[in-house]
């Protein structure tokens, strides 16, 4: 299994670990101040754990670009990687403050955020495409 | 990979951008409030990333990857079942989309269906390929 992959994976299931713990935050009792996160968790399992385990895979199976590049552009599957947990980390922190405090900065971390996590599903649209090919 | 499969993923690949751009709006929305009216982008971010990603690139990869059958001159069965379940998928989406534009409920009941529909052509297509090496 390729680095590359084995980055992605092992962030996906450190993301399904970090998931079901914020869920059980979720389900405490008196968890209505934390209620806020819900959007969070989700993303967390969907994002962080689920698409990323999905792009991990589909990076390692799916069929070959070329014989010289079988991945494709590698630099952009770490851009990817880059980009998909450097947005998710800043929605994750800066979700959580702009319950209690928002502010300019949490305001400015949440489009950060968003730009960080759309560039990630760009960036892995464009290395996968010519892999999706008949044999 | 076979044409159906290619169909499948690259369908979802463009669910994914669409479900990321959207996702990416909501968040920058919810950093700083442009408009109010992009909440209503939610439903369709969540039909995009559900049904149109995930559920789609699910079932062209089992198309691609279940077991075959290697004596058969169709060696996955009868296509037309998994044909009709990207059809059919597709057009239920088109069917939330509508509702979330046109605002008539009704919509949204019929694309579900329609989504169903697809999902058990899926089942029925593939369920014979869910066997043993050999069998």
């Amino acid at each position: 299994m390729p680095l590359l992959v084995r980055w992605y994976i092992k962030a996906a299931l450190i993301y399904l670990v970090l998931g079901l713990c914020v869920g059980i935050l979720l389900a405490l009792p008196g968890a209505s101040q934390t209620s806020g996160l819900f959007p969070t968790y989700l993303h967390i399992l969907t994002f962080g754990w689920l698409t990323q385990l999905i792009f991990g895979v589909a990076i390692w199976m799916f069929p070959k670009y070329s014989r010289e590049r079988p991945r494709g552009y590698d630099w952009l599957g770490w851009a990817t990687f880059i980009f998909l947990n450097l947005g998710l980390i800043l929605r994750v922190i800066f979700e959580a403050l702009s319950l209690s405090a928002p502010s300019p900065l949490t305001a400015g971390g949440l489009i950060a955020s968003a730009l960080f996590q759309w560039l990630a599903g760009v960036a892995f649209v464009i290395n996968t495409w010519k892999r999706v090919k008949e044999k | 990979m076979p044409r159906l499969s290619v169909f499948f993923v690259r369908a979802a690949l463009i669910y994914l951008l669409l479900a990321f751009t959207f996702g990416g709006l909501l968040l920058v929305n919810k950093g700083i409030m442009i408009s109010a009216r992009i909440w209503a982008l939610l439903p369709l971010h969540m039909e995009f990333a559900f049904v149109g990603w995930m559920f789609q690139l699910a079932m062209g990869v089992a198309f691609w990857i279940l077991p075959r059958f290697s004596s058969s001159p169709t060696p996955r069965g009868n296509e037309d079942w998994s044909w009709a379940a990207f059809i059919l998928v597709n057009i239920g989406i088109a069917f939330i989309v509508l509702q979330v534009l046109l605002e008539e409920q009704w919509l949204f009941l019929a694309g579900r269906g329609i989504e169903l529909l697809g999902l058990f052509a899926f089942a029925i297509g593939n369920w014979k390929r869910v066997k043993p090496f050999g069998a």
